[in-house]
């Protein structure tokens, strides 16, 4: 963030363009740092999102995809609905951008150590999911926390995001990962079914145990139930929310649920804050 | 300290010189803050109908500009630190500007655009002798010459104003006039008008945080905002409103950041990209300006949003009357009350 004012974005070249998904609606970007002084005043955390900016069009909020262990980069994944994404689809590699952030809290990395975690995503939403993954089986940290159990679900094996990756997860023993389709398809071998029966079948006990859940709200409807069934409290469900946002600095007043603003005090809450707050979200 | 009301334009003349000045001024048919290059433009005492928060907070602003070329990129923000006045400013209207400090100087950020104005803006209030018809400050907690927000507070006493310094900045300012010293007889008047200053409405709002802290829920916003039209008025015109919109305007790749005033009453304002809308209806909209006047801005920052300066109400197209709003929800059955 720029000390002097939140406002002004700095400057990152965009050293990959890498379009993720088979529907070719989610680019992934890869930006670097323009000046050396920024990468060093960019300390952030998983969860934690930016504003990213197209000169001649706009900036718009999305969550930070790589993590604090990947140094010199940043990266976002965007699907195309509108002005800002659009214009980022087509940049080509080399183009100067603008970045504002890093915004909002984070997962609660520090208070999640000794405990087991479930991380729960669905759709394109995976995108701090990776970066929490990345933070937690960083070697330095790994034994810091107990178990892990990742499980990711899309429409169709074509709309998964980070395929490399989740390979290379799915081949670790210091991970659980569970990738599953909603439908069996062609050339699919892994698992099949909805992401709230596949969390039913392979969460671990909620003792000593927190969950963090990111996805599409029918997702988070429906996975809701089967958490309270396995025993999670509200207290250990987090979540991260998406409001329309302009200033991401809790002055616009754009993004507020109640009197919290998600910008600032958010996107990440527990199930138990946001039970406290108004349902208008 | 004196100011006689037939000095008043030389005084404005001379502060032109070493100041920005803005005043209310009459213009298009209506009296708002304008910056003013000679004092017979002002016309003191007089209420705008746009608050002066414009002078901090302005409607439309370049946030910076910016070009990409084969030189790379460049960037440059506009941040204005020009020593300014604002004279003639109302008390409801000074002390509004204290509870926007709450919001451009938060716990983590600091909007360097609105704080550096503020810092080199030294306002100076005349209050108010006769209150309007919509106003009800003493309801919220101010009152027709409430000193908070202010440097200066102007009394106005017949053929000159009593000038009370309030801070040190507002005392500095007055000892480089040259003024007059009031005397006892201009002291006496002016302790006589304060007084005599009466407001004609009211509004209990004791407890409403409370009763609101119930209501989410509560059936009376069903039918709140049936005659809204949700033209936005009421938000544009409020001096505690502060709601903006971020937005590009650019050619290629130069252009400029812009800021502008944007309304919580518009359906536009929380649209989602996917479509999704958090606030679909006029329902919702209410809901949110009213909460967020009296119930989350005081979780928030310890004082209701609202200054009592009646804009909302005097320009609403359909007389939707935020003190009847206030008096409504008080009288709401919330099922909580101990009987
Ligand atoms: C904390 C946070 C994290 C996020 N993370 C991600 C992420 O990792 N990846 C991701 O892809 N997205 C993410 N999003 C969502 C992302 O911010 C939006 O998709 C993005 O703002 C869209 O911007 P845009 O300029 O492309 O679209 P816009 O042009 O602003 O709008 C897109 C659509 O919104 C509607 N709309 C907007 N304005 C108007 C208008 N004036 N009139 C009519 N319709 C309108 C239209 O349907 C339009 O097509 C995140 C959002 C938040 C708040
Ligand atoms: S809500 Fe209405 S009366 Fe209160 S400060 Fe705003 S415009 Fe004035
Ligand atoms: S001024 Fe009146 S009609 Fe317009 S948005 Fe406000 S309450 Fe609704
Ligand atoms: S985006 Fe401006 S207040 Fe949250």
């Amino acid at each position: 963030m720029n000390k002097n004012n939140p406002y002004l974005p700095i400057p990152m070249r965009l050293v990959k363009n890498f379009c993720e998904t088979e529907d070719k609606l989610i680019h992934t970007f890869d930006l670097e740092f323009v000046n050396k002084e920024d990468q060093e005043n960019f300390k952030y955390l998983p969860g934690q999102f930016a504003e990213l900016m197209v000169y001649g069009q706009g900036e718009a909020p999305f969550g930070i995809a790589s993590s604090p262990n990947e140094p010199g980069i940043l990266k976002f994944s965007v699907a195309k609905v509108g002005v800002v994404s659009k214009a980022l689809h087509l940049l080509e590699e080399g183009s100067t951008v603008g970045v504002r952030g890093p915004l909002g809290n984070w997962y609660p990395v520090e208070d999640l150590k000794g405990k087991n975690i479930v991380i729960i995503g669905g759709g394109f939403a995976f995108t701090t999911l990776r970066s929490t993954i990345q933070y937690l089986l960083d070697p330095v940290r790994r034994g810091d926390y107990g178990d892990i159990t990742v499980v990711y679900g899309a429409r169709n094996p074509g709309l998964l995001l980070y395929k490399e990756e989740l390979q290379e997860w799915e081949n670790r023993d210091d991970i659980n990962m569970v990738t599953t389709i909603d439908r069996p398809a062609e050339g699919w071998e892994g698992r099949t079914g909805f992401v709230p029966a596949v969390v039913e079948e392979v969460a671990p006990s909620a003792e000593n145990t927190v969950c963090i859940i990111c996805g599409p709200p029918v997702m988070i409807k429906f996975t809701q139930p089967v958490l309270e069934k396995l025993g999670f409290t509200p207290e250990q469900i987090i979540m991260s929310l998406e409001m329309r946002m302009k200033c991401g600095l809790g002055m616009c007043g754009r993004c507020n649920i109640g009197s919290k603003y998600v910008c600032k005090d958010g996107p990440v809450f527990t199930l138990e804050q946001l039970k406290k707050l108004p349902n208008e979200y | 300290m004196i100011i006689n009301k037939s000095e008043i334009a030389g005084l404005l003349d001379n502060l032109v010189k070493e100041y920005r000045v803005y005043a209310p001024v009459q213009k298009d048919g209506i009296v708002t803050f304008e910056q003013i290059n000679e004092g017979t433009q002002a016309k003191p005492g007089a209420t705008s109908k746009k608050p002066p928060k414009e002078i901090l907070f302005p409607q439309s602003e370049e946030l910076f500009n910016y070009q990409v070329d084969s030189q790379g990129l460049r960037m440059e923000d506009k941040i204005d630190d020009t020593k300014s006045v604002a004279f003639g400013v109302r008390p409801c209207d000074a002390k509004s500007m204290m509870l926007l400090d709450n919001v451009f100087h938060n716990d983590e950020y600091e909007d360097v655009y609105y704080t550096t104005r503020r810092k080199n803006t030294l306002i100076i209030s005349v209050g108010c002798n006769q209150p309007a018809s919509t106003c009800f400050c003493t309801s919220v907690g101010s009152s027709p010459f409430d000193t908070d927000g202010s440097d200066v507070l102007l009394t106005d006493i017949g053929d000159s104003y009593l000038a009370e310094a309030i801070t040190e900045q507002g005392k500095e300012f007055l000892c480089k006039l040259n003024l007059p010293a009031s005397d006892d007889q201009a002291k006496t008047k002016a302790e006589e008008t304060k007084k005599q200053a009466q407001l004609t409405s009211e509004v209990d709002t004791t407890g409403i945080k409370e009763k609101l802290d119930d209501m989410f829920d509560h059936p009376y916003w069903e039918s709140l905002y049936e005659k809204c039209l949700g033209c936005g008025a009421c938000t544009y015109l409020c001096p505690t409103c502060h709601c903006f919109d971020i937005a590009d305007e650019a050619k290629d790749c130069a252009g400029c950041r812009v800021r502008n005033w944007d309304s919580c009453m518009f359906p536009l304002f929380t649209l989602h990209g996917s479509g999704h809308n958090p606030r679909t209806s006029g329902k919702e909209r209410w809901r949110q300006r009213a909460m967020h006047k009296f119930n989350y801005f005081v979780e928030r920052y310890n004082a209701s949003a609202c200054v009592g300066c009646g804009r909302c109400i005097k320009n609403c197209p359909v007389n939707l009357d935020i003190r009847q709003v206030i008096a409504d929800i008080k009288a709401q059955d919330t099922g909580s009350e101990v009987s």
